[in-house]
């Protein structure tokens, strides 16, 4: 575990981000493992946006938490992603990870202000842009400097609010402002393609929008990496990342069912033995 | 109320850094100017972008800033009102919603720009202090007030032209507690807003003894206590409100003199009805109809009027 305080600069090429691969298949187990003491989870969506929550977390900011770096997860229900990483850097308490959503528990499934680590409460989709917008602002006006990351699903696109942050901050001038869309083409109800084709392609509207925009595999950490870390002054950053639902686990991914839902027995151990490390003798 | 808010926001931002503006394309009033020419940068226009103005104003507020987002009312407060709830009132934080032209202030504008439902909506939020000064004095009293505040504050503002009705009142503007403006016997006027100027006017005009009137300007948390205090005081009680009966003020003051078991006072509400209205002109011209006037109240308070409003 890496003690809070410990984070390396955020360079592309440093051992953090060599070690990407392994931490993220570390959260991963993690998530499975809590996942089989709570009656369900959102294990697909939280695997979505693994790696680019790591890669921001851990890689992009100056510090996970508490740093002049801010981070929101907008798409609330990946809130197992971003809880993983706050607990390896000791930030959230093991102990509350393990007993989320539970009875007398005070983390839940959607991150909420107050959670250690946590500055924005989401769940509702659309509020994290234009609070983040605001935290630029504010910023500013307090001559404090620091980015703001935000990550978004491909759904919550949808949401006129968005559009209405999308709008306005290249208007404002706000350039601190990073987006990362976990772009994985489904939502509750089937994939977007056939519900909403006219969001697609995603990278075009964000560009028209005012945005410096790039299309990166969202699975990749080196090219997340790269992306996050090509932020200029003259514009705000959308970051599209082209990820799967449940990536990892060969039987969740592309599998909406796997949204809300925690594998049996058998299931996690199937799962548990597809994100061991390669170096360790597979179960 | 408009320019007092104004003068309010500027004298505010002289005394502290902290204060920031966050408008949705509305010509702010001349006296913003002064503030504008003083803190350039301490304003945000977002357009026609309620949502975002209320997010913004979220983000702004965690960065330590203390906002005051600023539209007409029913765009301040119906459009955004889920980013009302989730950034405003459940993370609790400290930025002041500016609802201008509430109520029936726009009367020659349509249904689409009544604000009467507001104060029952915004009450049912946890986590906000619902606030409706009776005329610029308290505006500008709330405008000071929402800085000793933690979380967030929906301020019901008319729009301009509002006399003053409280430079004799015998009692000051306090946060959370009714204020009497005018001491009289037996019979109580209890509201909010530049409505309760009507109140000294049906005073004048009743031929009986003069009322009490009383301020509720800050409807949540509501002074509970003064309420039955005034319940017992008196043995009658009008509640005013240009506001429907649901969620309203009436209802409140109804629920606790039953709580109390004041039977012996009469109570009589004034509060519009349960629709839209689709009749145009002044205020008078909209609200007469439905029963509030001068001259409906002054009976009230003669006690010619005991239907059971």
């Amino acid at each position: 575990m890496t003690p809070p305080g410990s984070q390396m600069q955020p360079t592309v090429g440093t051992p953090r981000l060599h070690q990407s691969a392994a931490r993220c298949r570390r959260h991963r187990r993690r998530i499975l493992e809590v996942s089989q003491k709570v009656d369900a989870l959102h294990v697909a969506p939280a695997f979505s946006c693994m790696e680019i929550v790591d890669t921001i977390m851990n890689v992009a900011m100056d510090a996970p938490f508490g740093g002049q770096d801010a981070f929101i997860l907008s798409k609330g229900h990946g809130a197992m992603a971003q809880y993983v990483v706050l607990e390896e850097a000791g930030i959230l308490d093991p102990a509350s990870v393990d007993r989320i959503s539970q009875s007398g528990s005070s983390v839940g499934g959607h991150p909420d202000r107050g959670v250690p680590g946590v500055i924005a409460s989401t769940g509702s989709l659309g509020h994290g842009l234009p609070i983040a917008l605001g935290i630029a602002r504010g910023n500013r006006e307090r001559g404090v400097t620091g980015r703001v990351f935000v990550v978004m699903s491909d759904g919550e696109l949808m949401e006129g609010s968005v559009w209405e942050a999308l709008l306005l901050g290249p208007s404002l001038g706000i350039s601190e402002v990073t987006i990362v869309i976990d772009h994985n083409g489904s939502i509750s109800r089937g994939e977007i393609v056939n519900v909403q084709p006219n969001l697609l392609p995603v990278a075009p509207k964000l560009a028209a929008f005012g945005w410096d925009t790039r299309e990166v595999d969202g699975h990749d950490p080196m090219a997340l990496a790269a992306a996050l870390a090509s932020q200029t002054a003259s514009a705000p950053l959308a970051i599209v990342a082209a990820t799967v639902k449940g990536k990892g686990v060969s039987y969740m991914e592309h599998q909406p069912i796997w949204a809300y839902r925690s594998p049996s027995a058998a299931e996690f151990a199937q799962a548990m033995s597809e994100l061991a490390d390669p170096d360790v003798p597979r179960a | 109320m408009r320019d007092a808010l104004a003068r309010a926001i500027t004298e505010a931002a002289r005394q502290r850094s902290d204060v920031v503006l966050v408008v949705a394309d509305i010509s702010p009033a001349a006296a913003l100017k002064t503030f504008l020419d003083e803190n350039p940068t301490r304003i945000v226009d977002v357009g026609v972008s309620e949502q975002a103005m209320i997010g913004m104003a979220a983000g702004l507020a965690m960065t330590g800033l203390r906002p005051f987002t600023y539209t007409i009312a029913p765009f301040a407060l119906y459009r955004p009102l889920e980013q009302i709830r989730v950034d405003l009132a459940y993370q609790d934080l400290p930025v002041v919603v500016v609802g201008v032209g509430a109520g029936l202030s726009y009367s020659a504008l349509g249904a689409t720009h009544h604000t009467i439902e507001d104060v029952a909506i915004a009450s049912a939020i946890p986590n906000i202090t619902v606030v409706a000064p009776c005329d610029p004095a308290e505006t500008q009293a709330a405008v000071d007030a929402s800085f000793g505040l933690t979380g967030p504050m929906y301020l019901r503002l008319g729009k301009s032209g509002e006399p003053d009705l409280t430079v004799d009142a015998p009692e000051p503007f306090v946060l959370g507690r009714i204020r009497c403006l005018a001491q009289g016997s037996g019979t109580a006027v209890i509201g909010y807003g530049p409505l309760l100027d009507m109140a000294f006017q049906a005073a004048d005009l009743a031929s009986a003894p003069r009322p009490s009137i009383y301020s509720a300007h800050t409807i949540k948390p509501l002074d509970v206590e003064r309420v039955d205090r005034i319940l017992r005081d008196y043995d009658h009680v009008i509640v005013l409100e240009e506001h429907v009966e649901n969620g309203g003020l009436g209802m409140r003051v109804r629920a606790r003199a039953q709580q109390v078991g004041a039977s012996d006072t009469a109570i009589t509400a004034f509060h519009l009805p349960d629709r839209f209205l689709h009749t145009y002109g002044s205020k008078d011209d909209l609200i007469g109809p439905e029963g509030i006037s001068v001259e409906e109240l002054a009976a009230a308070i003669r006690r010619d009027v005991r239907h059971g409003r």
